[in-house]
């Protein structure tokens, strides 16, 4: 049965999550704990980078500057998801997963749930703000709702 | 120099095709044996003529040591796979070819072969997948980046692509319908197809939605099954059982920021809602000394059916973002379309083997054995893909350039 445009977006559930930092994209998510984004920004060229990585992919420099960002950005696409993939999500379902372009940034984009939406009302486009989600002790990851709201 | 006309397909063979987990108890080691053969048998050649093995993401269910070994084969003269995965398919006989073109080898086998008994590629990217399982993916430092958000499947992801699309071009549901109910009607004309039920456009619009915008039969089948087919050289072709289908060319790779694709999300915004096929596509091009008004029937990875429309745009047949009217205007159907697509039933229809069933049909294409025959049929487009890189194509022929 699929949901209607009035339904509530859900989240994945926490449990799913599993975080797995190497030396590049430790800072990013330490940052995020304290619920901070923060994107490397290459310190030769000055081109951002998401996820983190060890070189920069337009100059090819390894040293970055973490610059903080609001989260603030716009869906640049996304999906609903109806059909629970592991038995595991059967409750979970509807989410909607999406992808935000945040502004001055060269285009980066950060991936993460929309929330606090009906489906309806999720549009490519759509202004959204980020909205740390702590899954666990030490782990917190990013989502969305639409700003405003 | 390139490889063009240096080489052809002379066999093709495969196992039955299995819904998932029905293939056991035979292994995935086994059915690539079995397709090996059936593919040897069909070129009138034998194992003691095979010299190298050319594939794409892990197709043997074993490594080629083990498999060299337990088929007899006598001589290894080279072993070769396509990093990546699906995408590789088509591909996989470029390297078969390259392999022959540069005197390496002069007898190579491509194969695949597929068992979702123990686990699902519809959950790759979930994040617990079963101990052993074959192709969940481990947690990553990249995919920390994806799953959170919880896209764990690949038709998930490329929901997303799909959804940019219909954003930028206006692209609709019944464009998807079309590919998906057209590749059935071509499914339903053979014995070897999974899926020979009519499929209608309201039963498609009936059926419950996965991942919007992906409903059930925007989604390709779960299967089981193995697919070979036999490259040699193009002098030795012309002796065998079969009229060769020659490979005029073939292409592999991408965009280094197309990248992983579907896996981070990142890639330039020219390039977001296609298929990564575009660098592929003007290279094969190139090779073939054609262009797409040559090509008489492509055969189109179909993993999700808005993916057979961006390729349409990505090699040429349309501009890009007309894909869905080209297909809305009935060309891509057989017989009656300027370019019939998938005429196999595809993965959608026929059977999910990751791609090699397309390379069985284009080969059967050009030499005039189809079950939905193009009438004349001389070139026929393969390709693997959309996925990570490398994505990949082959141009076959009934005749050397």
């Amino acid at each position: 049965m699929t949901a209607s445009g009035d339904t509530l977006a859900k989240l994945p559930p926490a449990e799913l999550i599993n975080l797995t930092p190497d030396v590049f994209t430790k800072p990013f998510w330490d940052a995020a704990v304290e619920h901070r984004l923060v994107i490397p920004r290459c310190t030769s060229c000055g081109t951002f980078r998401l996820p983190p990585c060890a070189f920069c992919w337009s100059c090819q420099a390894q040293d970055v500057e973490w610059i903080e960002h609001d989260g603030s950005g716009a869906v640049y696409s996304f999906t609903v998801i109806h059909h629970p993939l592991l038995p595991e999500l059967a409750d979970s379902v509807p989410y909607v997963p999406a992808v935000v372009e945040l502004p001055d940034t060269n285009g980066c984009r950060l991936v993460g749930a929309v929330t606090e939406v009906k489906l309806g009302d999720v549009r490519v486009g759509m202004d959204v703000d980020l909205v740390w989600r702590d899954v666990r002790e030490g782990e917190t990851v990013p989502t969305f709702r639409p700003s405003g709201t | 120099m390139t490889l063009r006309d240096k080489a052809a397909i002379v066999g093709v063979g495969s196992t039955p095709y299995y819904k998932r987990g029905r293939s056991l108890p035979q292994t995935p080691f086994e059915m690539a044996g079995k397709a090996m053969l059936a593919a040897l048998d069909d070129a009138g050649l034998a194992v003691g003529d095979v010299d190298g093995l050319a594939l794409y993401s892990f197709g043997l269910g074993g490594d080629t040591s083990l498999f060299a070994q337990v088929m007899g084969i006598p001589e290894v003269r080279f072993t070769a796979m396509l990093t990546g995965g699906g995408g590789g398919a088509a591909g996989s006989v470029g390297l078969g070819a390259a392999a022959i073109a540069s005197g390496m080898a002069t007898c190579v086998v491509s194969l695949m072969s597929l068992q979702q008994a123990a686990s699902r590629f519809g959950a790759s990217y979930a994040p617990k997948g079963k101990p052993g399982a074959q192709y969940s993916a481990p947690p990553s430092p990249e995919g920390n980046f994806i799953q959170p958000a919880g896209l764990m499947g690949p038709g998930q992801m490329f929901a997303v692509l799909a959804q940019r699309h219909m954003h930028l071009y206006g692209t609709k549901r019944e464009h998807f319908a079309e590919v998906a109910i057209s590749t059935r009607e071509n499914a339903r004309r053979r014995q070897t197809s999974i899926m020979r039920d009519e499929l209608t456009l309201d039963g498609y619009f009936d059926a419950r939605m996965v991942a919007e915008p992906l409903c059930l039969f925007d989604f390709c089948l779960e299967c089981d099954g193995a697919v070979a087919v036999v490259t040699t050289t193009a002098e030795r072709a012309k002796d065998l059982r079969h009229p060769p289908a020659f490979v005029r060319a073939s292409a592999n790779g991408g965009n280094g920021r197309w990248g992983q694709a579907i896996t981070w999300m990142g890639m330039p915004d020219e390039e977001f809602a296609s298929s990564g096929h575009r660098p592929v596509a003007k290279r094969l091009w190139d090779m073939a000394g054609t262009g797409p008004g040559d090509v008489d029937v492509a055969l189109l990875y179909d993993h999700f059916s808005p993916m057979v429309i961006l390729q349409l745009e990505d090699y040429g047949f349309c501009g890009i973002g007309e894909g869905g009217e080209f297909v809305a205007d009935g060309n891509i159907r057989w017989p009656s379309g300027s370019l019939p697509v998938n005429t196999h039933g595809g993965n959608l229809s026929e059977a999910y083997i990751i791609g090699m069933t397309h390379v069985k049909e284009g080969v059967e294409q050009v030499r005039g054995t189809a079950v939905n025959q193009v009438e004349g049929a001389k070139v026929a487009l393969v390709t693997g893909g959309p996925a990570s890189i490398p994505v990949s194509s082959l141009l076959l022929s009934s005749e050397p350039a």
